[in-house]
């Protein structure tokens, strides 16, 4: 992406950024699709380009309603806990919804190079 | 018969929970084929629980006060050891290793619940037909939609499958789905019900709801699931409002605006409202003025900007809330050579193409060197919400829009249209991002006979007075349908 310091409205969307970011998020398109999602994709940005009408100089940004911070649960040790059996029965369960395990871990295909 | 009468029936002994719910499975069993509110149907452990909470009653217990009342869950709440789709093909064969808070708390309160509704996919949607497992049918006209995204759980509960439902509302989708279907609908303040198995869209956005055929049912469900939960750590931490109780208080008093830019009135308002439903507005506004509120005409103007703003912050919280989805712990896997291209081949054939959608804008618009120019500038506009709202309610405790800009539209109208699709959530966008409540409640029909409805929004906590006027609104609008 270029990097662009300035906060006016970018460009309209291209084929080519659609390309990129569909990568970015683990996604495969054809052709076909890329055509139509980039011009779907522009309609929605030329949309947001309302914003540009307003004066946001010195607004502070809003990332959630709540003007709650820092809450934490108690910090409980699971093994040697009451419900210890609970725990387990748990994990076993989140295990046996994944599509592959091996030795109570979440099998995946090779990550970097050749599988060992 | 109200969920209020038939708990009430129920905890008293004068009718079996059985003979309740084997009452709702026929209505399903008769219904369904033609309106697919479900994308599961839960028969056998409805029937094993309603026997469970006929002994209680049996023994001289107390089940709750939901006792013996069939409810139906939006497929984006997490029921353990039952299948939880999201309406998405990526979750397939996914069973949960725990229940939402919400299914808890039905549970503790005597709830049977019947079954899992269809809804768009991981909820991104106005109208259901963003479902892997096909659209919902309005069962007010099947041709039409029943909204979205909690399409299921509207039409369900429209369709009397189910007296209570509950749906989830990110930017309308349990208030526009109540609208098109004639029922209530209810989106609470941001942190009023627990989020603790709700799977995430746009996580400072997202908050669980009910439906109801009526305002006191959606208040007896809404007290049943609402409260402060450890799980969810933007949970409200206070006890959860009297609402039941409150409800004949009236509205006497009470200031109510009209907001011109979400009405299609006033020299800056939106345009694209029929004026049917523009009619049942004016209508509503006088309902309360006769019921002794004081009502006038309202200014919120940022509200305009909504729209954008939430196409912005909503996606770019999909796209990370939605990275999950991987193939690796959950659900469906494509398998690959590598676990790089296994992702990308499971999310390929997982997602939908409104999912695609959204994670991509989402992904761009946090993107280097264009966070600033959408996503930094789209928070600012919230800030401008809140604040616009806040001066609102200096002068005004509640404020009136009507909740869609049109009565239900035709399946298929829209669905390749999204920039279309998305203006149906105008009116609703704006509480979601202040994180104030708003509900909505059938209010007459529009020129093609189909329902209204009429949106009433409340500060943060404003809960009770919002319900006080949608008891009133009811009652002038000839009592529940």
């Amino acid at each position: 992406m270029k990097p662009d310091s300035d906060v006016s409205v970018p460009g309209r969307i291209t084929r080519d950024d659609v390309a990129y970011v569909a990568r970015l998020a683990r996604l495969n398109l054809s052709d076909t699709e890329l055509e139509a999602f980039t011009g779907q994709l522009a309609d929605v940005l030329d949309h947001a380009a309302d914003l540009e009408a307003l004066d946001l100089d010195g607004v502070a940004p809003t990332s959630h309603p709540l003007p709650l911070s820092n809450v934490l649960r108690p910090d409980v040790p699971a093994v040697g806990s009451a419900d210890e059996a609970d725990h387990r029965l748990f994990c076993d369960e989140v295990l046996a919804a994944a599509p592959a395990v091996e030795e109570n871990r979440f099998r995946v295909p090779p990550v970097l190079g050749e599988a060992p | 018969m109200s969920a209020v009468s038939l708990a009430a029936s129920v905890r008293s002994g004068g009718r079996s929970a059985r003979s309740i719910v084997e009452d709702h499975l026929a209505a399903i069993e008769a219904g369904e084929d033609e309106i697919h509110a479900f994308n599961l149907v839960m028969a056998d452990s409805a029937l094993e629980r309603a026997d469970r909470v006929d002994a209680v009653v049996a023994a001289g217990g107390d089940p709750g006060p939901l006792a013996g009342v069939p409810v139906v869950l939006k497929d984006n709440m997490c029921t353990r050891g039952v299948p939880t789709s999201c309406g998405s093909r990526i979750l397939d064969g996914w069973r949960p290793p725990y229940d939402a808070t919400v299914v808890q708390r039905l549970e503790v309160a005597g709830a049977v619940l019947v079954g899992k509704t269809n809804m768009d996919e991981f909820a991104m949607g106005s109208s259901t037909e963003n479902s892997a497992f096909g659209p919902t049918h309005n069962p007010r006209d099947t041709s039409r939609v029943p909204g979205g995204s909690s399409g299921g759980s509207a039409a369900a509960v429209a369709a009397g499958f189910a007296p209570l439902a509950l749906g989830s509302d990110t930017g309308g989708s349990i208030r526009q789905p109540a609208a098109l279907c004639g029922v209530v609908g209810v989106k609470p303040t941001y942190g009023a019900v627990s989020r603790y198995g709700l799977v995430a869209f746009a996580s400072s956005l997202d908050q669980i709801g009910p439906f109801a055929n009526s305002v006191a049912d959606a208040a007896l469900l809404l007290e049943a699931v609402a409260g402060h939960d450890p799980m969810d750590s933007t949970s409200i931490p206070a006890v959860a409002p009297d609402l039941l109780g409150v409800l004949d208080r009236g509205v006497e008093g009470l200031r109510v605006g009209i907001i011109e830019e979400i009405s299609g009135s006033g020299p800056t308002g939106l345009e694209g409202f029929s004026p049917d439903v523009q009619s049942r507005l004016a209508e509503a506004g006088e309902a309360l003025a006769a019921a002794g509120a004081i009502v006038e005409k309202a200014s919120v103007p940022s509200t305009v900007f909504g729209l954008s703003a939430y196409y912005v912050i909503a996606p770019a919280e999909a796209s990370s809330n939605l990275a999950r989805f991987d193939g690796v712990r959950f659900g469906l896997r494509v398998d690959a050579e590598n676990t790089v291209d296994m992702n990308a081949a499971t999310r390929t054939v997982g997602f939908g193409d409104e999912v695609k959608r959204r994670i991509m804008l989402g992904t761009y618009a946090l993107s280097a060197g264009y966070y600033d120019a959408y996503y930094g500038k789209s928070q600012k506009v919230r800030t401008l919400i809140v604040e616009d709202f806040a001066r609102a309610y200096e002068s005004f405790d509640l404020l009136l829009s009507p909740t869609a800009p049109t009565t239900a539209f035709p399946l298929g109208e829209k669905v390749d249209d999204p920039m279309l699709m998305y203006l149906n959530d105008v009116c609703t966008i704006p509480s979601n991002l202040a994180g104030h409540p708003a509900m909505s409640v059938p209010f007459g029909v529009g020129d093609d006979g189909l329902p209204v409805g009429v949106q009433v929004l409340a500060p943060a906590n404003g809960e009770p007075s919002m319900f006080r006027a949608a008891a009133v609104l009811e009652a002038a609008a000839g009592g529940a349908l």
